[in-house]
């Protein structure tokens, strides 16, 4: 399925591997009951992220936060809006890795997956054929500023308030 | 509710609302009309299976909306009246504002709801 | 009232152009009709059964009166010159097109109002009292508070894709004005039994539709500045937990209910321990710039008691009624709070023209600091009248049909749009709501009878509030009819109860009759100065069972 992040579509380096597959290569992606035994068989210099449903809790991630750099999240459907919070919590627990929603997402939720900490997105055929690079640019600018503080990189409504009345100007 | 899910009777006819305006429309003989006189009646199931690939199709292209088949009584003036209670509304238009909907632009249905 | 600053014109008008956007990008093909949905409603519009709806919010139902008339010109410009304003304190269009709700989207942007999240899966309009800043028993104005919630809640990226849709009420006083406990969230604005400071009482899991519920208690004081982290942990512990599995058990009380209160209160807790409130509550002066907004108008100091007022009650006695029914205690000496009745007898309730809608607005400028509010009951409120000057508003209103004075009384019903509107509906509700109104049309009846809710749903989802109603009336299809169930007892304020079936489905013609016998028990059995709700619950519903099925129930239904 095709990837993209914040600058368009691009190559996926993350190779998935099946259970009972060999784990080899650069960046391997693999299930959380593999998880363990790959951490513990990793060669020196491979890169491990796992992959999750969007049911699975905070607390069968943290153990191995510090040793992954990838988290991919299943989005089952566009409206399933579990791996918001997830993700949220991901990043609260201070999870420096990429975060990755996985499935039917559309151009019209990238602002709110990057608020909650997902970097890139990978999506099907025929989402991607028909919500081209353009859309999901256009759509993250679609908001010069939203409300809640803490939520995505830019400055909020409630700190830009601050600001201007610091007499700072606007802040961004 | 949900009539499309259900089996169909006969006769038939496909209504559907129009993706741009959310007019209550029909399937006739010249593509979709507004008028419910000139809707297209299945009287079999091969005719009742046409309509409903028209349906299919009609949603696909994103042309309508909410389009399902709808089973009527043809009235002595021919024009088809859906069964149910829900399809007539539908139809007519709200039964406390008869200045509003379908019945205040057809006569035909005037006072049938 | 709050008046939108730069940011808050910035964001509107991008919601426009993003909403724009996704219409084109729906005829394109972009977006297909299963994505566009979930979208168009999140902007408030709906499929309906003839046409489109547009829901269009009125957060916390304050209105001023250049929105008013804008509310006016829209339903003049786009619609059919008329709206209806519903029990969430929302104005609901039944005619747009889809190719014109951007534009119409622009028009409310001219005046600081928006459809953003009327409808979907995510926290929707904050309502609030509608006697706010007026009610005499208030500890504080909800509306701060509200507003304040409503920012926080708009657009919230971890919130939008919740399980099921979310509603948030407030209320300052402890008379409950906003069915609290009928909402996800219920929060009343309290003062601290031992420190006096002033801070939140927090219910959870109330809502009607098919399984109604009652809120929970789960939080018996909350700081005021630590209210967004709470309502974090709590919306983040809903959105992790909630089932997905089954729409109709997709709300929060059905969470409540399947783990317990306990549980949920602790896993709120939890969450909420994990946060550090400061970052994400807004800061002293962003609520002190809120709050200033909700200052109280520029009252005159004025003697309790008006002279001008009382002769002219003793001179028009039509007018005194009005007063009487229609008049609501304000904190401010010398001013009333004026219910305007959208529910002229054999009316829609709910529903105003456009020209209705001018003339309120202009009324609001003349005696009400310009200020509207939309109730709960589908009524308008003029929130700070001067006591002097209520003949001159009753003249006014008059002129344009909306001076009945039945607020409160049993012609002053609650009713869905039901199948005269909505395509979700099982029954008729809207007629109805006429024929009990025009039985009951005689205002000495009226007020012989007193106060007396009823309250209509056209199918399960209970948008009519029928389960709170002191009498409820449930639309709904038996045997390819419209039927209905009357229910008793109901109540949407702070004795919070659902209402009991009294007995099996009856005709649309039916039920004014039946009402009549369910009156004529009340009335027959209360003691001294005892309301009809006060009644029920004295007596419990046996007596009224008994009345309600006196006649044959189903005689009409084989026969038509
Ligand atoms: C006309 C189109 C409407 C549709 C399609 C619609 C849909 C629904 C649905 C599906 C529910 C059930 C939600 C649940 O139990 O999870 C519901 C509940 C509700 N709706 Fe509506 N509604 C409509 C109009 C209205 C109107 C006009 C009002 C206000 C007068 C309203 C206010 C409410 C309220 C108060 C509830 C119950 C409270 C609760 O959320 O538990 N709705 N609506
Ligand atoms: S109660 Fe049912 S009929 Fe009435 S508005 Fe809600 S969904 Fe429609």
């Amino acid at each position: 399925m095709p990837l993209l992040d914040a600058d368009g579509f691009r190559a996926d380096p993350w190779q998935r591997i099946a259970p009972g597959e060999p784990v080899t290569g650069e960046a391997v992606l693999v299930g959380l009951a593999e998880l363990p035994a790959v951490i513990a068989g990793r060669s020196n210099t491979q890169r491990i992220g796992v992959e999750v449903v969007n049911t699975v809790r905070l607390p069968e991630l943290s153990p191995f936060l510090g040793q992954i750099d990838l988290v991919a999240i299943a989005f089952p459907a566009f409206a399933d809006g579990r791996a918001f919070s997830l993700a949220r919590q991901l990043r609260e627990a201070g999870f420096k890795g990429a975060v990755r929603a996985v499935g039917p997402v559309i151009a019209d939720q990238f602002t709110h997956l990057v608020a909650c900490g997902f970097d890139e997105v990978e999506v099907p055929d025929a989402i991607a054929a028909r919500q081209p690079e353009d859309q999901w640019r256009a759509a993250l600018a679609s908001y010069g500023a939203t409300y809640q503080t803490g939520y995505g990189a830019g400055a909020s409504i409630l700190e830009r308030r601050r600001a201007l009345r610091a007499g700072q100007g606007t802040a961004s | 509710m949900a009539p499309a899910k259900q089996k169909i009777l006969l006769p038939a006819i496909l209504l559907a609302n129009d993706l741009l305006d959310g007019d209550v429309i029909f399937w006739a003989t010249r593509g979709w009309s507004v008028d419910p006189a000139e809707a297209t009646v299945a009287r079999d199931e091969a005719e009742a299976a046409v309509l409903q690939t028209v349906a299919t199709a009609a949603l696909s292209r994103g042309e309508v909306v909410d389009a399902y088949l709808v089973d009527v009584t043809l009235r002595d003036d021919g024009l088809p009246v859906p069964n149910h209670f829900r399809e007539r509304f539908k139809i007519a238009g709200p039964s406390i504002r008869q200045d509003l909907g379908k019945q205040a632009a057809f006569a035909h249905l005037r006072g049938r709801a | 009232m709050y008046r939108y600053d730069q940011f808050d014109e910035a964001f509107v008008r991008e919601r426009v152009a993003q909403f724009r956007g996704q219409v084109a990008r729906r005829i394109d093909g972009s977006l297909t009709e299963d994505e566009f949905k979930p979208l168009r409603l999140k902007n408030g519009v709906y499929l309906q059964l003839h046409a489109y709806m547009l829901r269009i919010a009125i957060p916390y139902g304050t209105l001023s009166s250049a929105q008013l008339r804008q509310l006016a010109l829209i339903g003049e410009r786009y619609d059919r010159g008329y709206g209806h304003f519903t029990t969430r304190q929302n104005l609901q269009f039944n005619w747009p097109k889809l190719r014109d709700i951007p534009d119409i989207l622009d028009l409310l942007a001219d005046v600081g109002m928006h459809c953003i999240q009327t409808s979907g899966n995510c926290i929707r309009n904050t309502t609030a009292d509608h006697f706010s800043g007026a009610a005499a028993d208030e500890v504080e104005d909800p509306r701060a508070t509200a507003e304040l919630i409503r920012q926080w809640s708009t657009m919230h990226p971890e919130f939008d894709y919740l399980p099921r849709k979310f509603k948030i009420a407030v209320t300052g006083a402890p008379r409950d004005r906003a069915a609290i406990r009928a909402h996800d969230i219920g929060i009343q604005v309290v003062r601290h039994p031992v420190s006096g400071e002033v801070g939140y009482r927090l219910f959870v899991g109330g809502g009607l539709g098919r399984t109604p519920m009652i809120g929970k208690l789960v939080r018996d004081f909350l700081p005021k500045a630590h209210l967004l982290a709470y309502l974090q942990s709590l919306m983040r512990v809903y959105n992790l937990e909630g089932r997905r599995d089954n729409k109709y058990k997709a709300r929060v009380k059905i969470l409540v209910h399947e783990i317990g209160i306990e549980e949920f209160r602790g896993r709120v807790e939890a969450e909420f321990a994990a946060l550090d409130p400061a970052a994400i509550a807004a800061d002293p002066e962003e609520v002190a710039r809120i709050e200033a907004y909700f200052a109280p108008p520029a009252f005159v100091k004025l003697p309790e008691t008006s002279q001008r007022l009382a002769a002219d009650r003793a001179r028009y006695a039509a007018f005194d009624r009005w007063v009487e029914t229609n008049t609501f205690p304000h904190r401010q000496p010398g001013y009333t709070a004026v219910t305007v009745s959208l529910k002229p007898v054999g009316g829609v309730p709910g529903d105003a023209t456009s020209d209705q809608m001018r003339t309120v607005a202009d009324l609001a400028d003349a005696h009400s600091f310009g200020e509207i509010r939309v109730s709960h009951h589908q009524n308008l409120i003029l929130p700070h009248v001067r006591q002097d000057e209520l003949y001159a508003l009753w003249t006014g209103l008059v002129g344009a049909g909306l001076a009945e004075a039945n607020a409160g009384l049993i012609t002053d019903i609650i009713a869905c749009p039901g199948l005269d509107y909505c395509a979700l509906a099982t029954a008729r509700s809207i007629p109805i709501a006429q024929a009990i109104s025009r039985r009951f049309a005689s205002p000495e009846r009226q007020r012989e009878i007193g106060e007396l809710g009823i309250k209509i749903s056209g199918c399960i989802n209970a948008c009519g509030h029928h389960h709170v109603g002191h009498i409820g009336i449930l639309g709904l299809e038996k045997s390819g009819q419209e039927s209905y169930q009357v229910t008793l007892g109901g109540d949407a304020t702070e004795n919070a109860a659902i209402g009991q079936l009294l007995g099996p489905g009856i005709t649309a013609t039916e039920v004014p009759d039946a009402i009549e016998r369910l009156v004529a028990v009340y009335l027959a059995r209360r003691q001294d100065g005892e309301t009809f709700a006060e009644a029920v619950r004295r007596l419990g519903i046996e007596p009224f069972k008994a009345g309600f099925l006196a006649a044959p129930a189903e005689s009409a239904h084989a026969a038509a």
